[in-house]
């Protein structure tokens, strides 16, 4: 994977920092999964965390808090819920990176997708907000609507790529934009080209066009 | 308690410093001290050892976690919670990627996520990498760890503001933005300063 787009610093901090809600941090770990250069890069914004952490008044805790923590030692361990790695199908995680393989344990093609529009279909992942979390799948010549943001989206290309103003995505690239951009992406092969988005605000189209589709897409 | 690794040096010394170390050289001391035991306590799993770090490391998660919002009998548990997980993920600590206060930071942050979020959510845990010839070894982290605290006390106000704002207290840049009656692009900006600053400090040498 030839990965040419990363994240913003402050994306990166904000994901240290704990402050992303549930799917843009979920987009996060799906990037480090398939870029080496971003994961070194969070190990520094995890480090302002750690020299923080240093830097705190301690607070007293319960006074038998040490005890019953040393008493819990040897419990045996139960395996972490989240960790079923038995259930994600192999063709899922072939082809997604991991934090999301085991959210869907489907590979792409077995999703839901719900059709959209015009050669958008998507398929939202219903977490916690503020914003919203979907997979789009987007035929090739198919353009989303102008749109700028209310606050940050974040897109991380899993298969297929797209252009617009700033520039080519490819297979695990990220867009990470805020309120000061307005893009028009087009599917730029004879592929279809499935993202992830996460926003932490609704979008806001611009145009007649994306006032049209607007209330459809509900994006 | 065996220490053999030079680098780490002996656990009981720091507590008996002497007196002309500098304070940055006691700082780096006690750093050096926490990650040997850590690393120590993967092997060894001597419960007196966790109980030191324990002792050092769970009233400052507890600070962490009650700067983050919760109500204090939930800052107790997930403070416990957090520090049996440093308990039972000793194994995973690479001295080589965080040093120990980094690492049970992101142990103690995934933890209070897991608990704001009511449903039990993955925690997404990054893959075992294949080491990494370039990567900077433990000593380096800590040195940079310490000039990373060196120069976030030397941040301008605005930038240590929205630091501190950001990862003490959990707030979206948006909150931030909001809280402070700045746009959102003057919380990113002043965030990615400190951050470059921050970084420096990173690629420089020992
Ligand atoms: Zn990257």
């Amino acid at each position: 994977m030839n990965i040419t787009h990363h994240f913003d610093d402050a994306t990166l901090m904000a994901y240290s920092a704990g402050s992303l809600p549930q799917g843009m941090a979920l987009l996060v770990a799906c990037h480090l999964h398939w870029c080496p250069h971003c994961r070194e890069r969070s190990e520094q914004t995890d480090a302002i965390g750690g020299a923080l952490l240093n830097q705190l008044a301690p607070t007293r805790l319960n006074d038998d808090a040490l005890n019953a923590v040393l008493a819990r030692l040897d419990e045996p361990e139960q395996e972490f819920a989240s960790v079923k790695h038995d259930t994600v199908s192999s063709a899922a995680a072939a082809e997604l990176p991991a934090p999301l393989a085991q959210m869907l344990g489907k590979p792409i093609d077995q999703l839901p997708w719900k059709r959209i529009g015009y050669g958008v279909r998507q398929l939202d992942l219903e977490l916690d907000g503020p914003g919203a979390t979907r997979l789009l799948r987007i035929s090739p010549g198919v353009s989303v609507p102008h749109h700028t943001h209310g606050g940050n989206e974040l897109t991380l290309i899993l298969r297929g790529s797209y252009n617009d103003e700033i520039g080519r995505f490819c297979m695990g690239d990220v867009a990470d934009l805020d309120d000061d951009v307005s893009h028009q992406p087009i599917v730029d092969t004879n592929e279809d080209c499935i993202c992830l988005i996460a926003t932490d605000a609704p979008l806001k189209f611009s145009g007649l066009m994306g006032r049209l589709v607007q209330p459809f897409i509900g994006l | 308690m065996q220490e053999n690794d030079a680098e780490g040096g002996d656990v009981n010394a720091a507590a008996i410093t002497p007196q002309n170390t500098t304070s940055e050289e006691r700082r780096k001391q006690v750093r050096d001290e926490w990650s040997a035991c850590l690393t120590n306590l993967a092997e060894t799993r001597d419960k007196s050892e966790f109980a030191r770090l324990f002792g050092y490391f769970a009233p400052r998660v507890k600070s962490y976690i009650l700067r983050l919002g919760m109500p204090d009998a939930t800052a107790e548990e997930v403070t416990q919670e957090a520090m049996l997980l440093v308990w039972r993920k000793a194994h995973l600590f690479n001295r080589t990627k965080a040093s120990a206060s980094t690492w049970i930071f992101t142990l103690a942050r995934n933890q209070s996520i897991d608990r704001m979020r009511r449903e039990k959510m993955a925690l997404y845990e990054l893959p075992e990498e294949e080491p990494d010839p370039d990567h900077r070894d433990m000593g380096e982290h800590l040195v940079i760890e310490g000039r990373m605290k060196a120069a976030i006390d030397t941040l301008p106000e605005n930038q240590a503001q929205v630091l501190h704002l950001s990862y003490y207290e959990g707030k979206s840049h948006s909150e931030i933005a909001d809280q402070l009656g700045i746009p959102l692009g003057s919380v990113k900006s002043r965030l990615r300063l400190a951050f470059s600053k921050l970084k420096a400090h990173w690629g420089e040498d020992a």
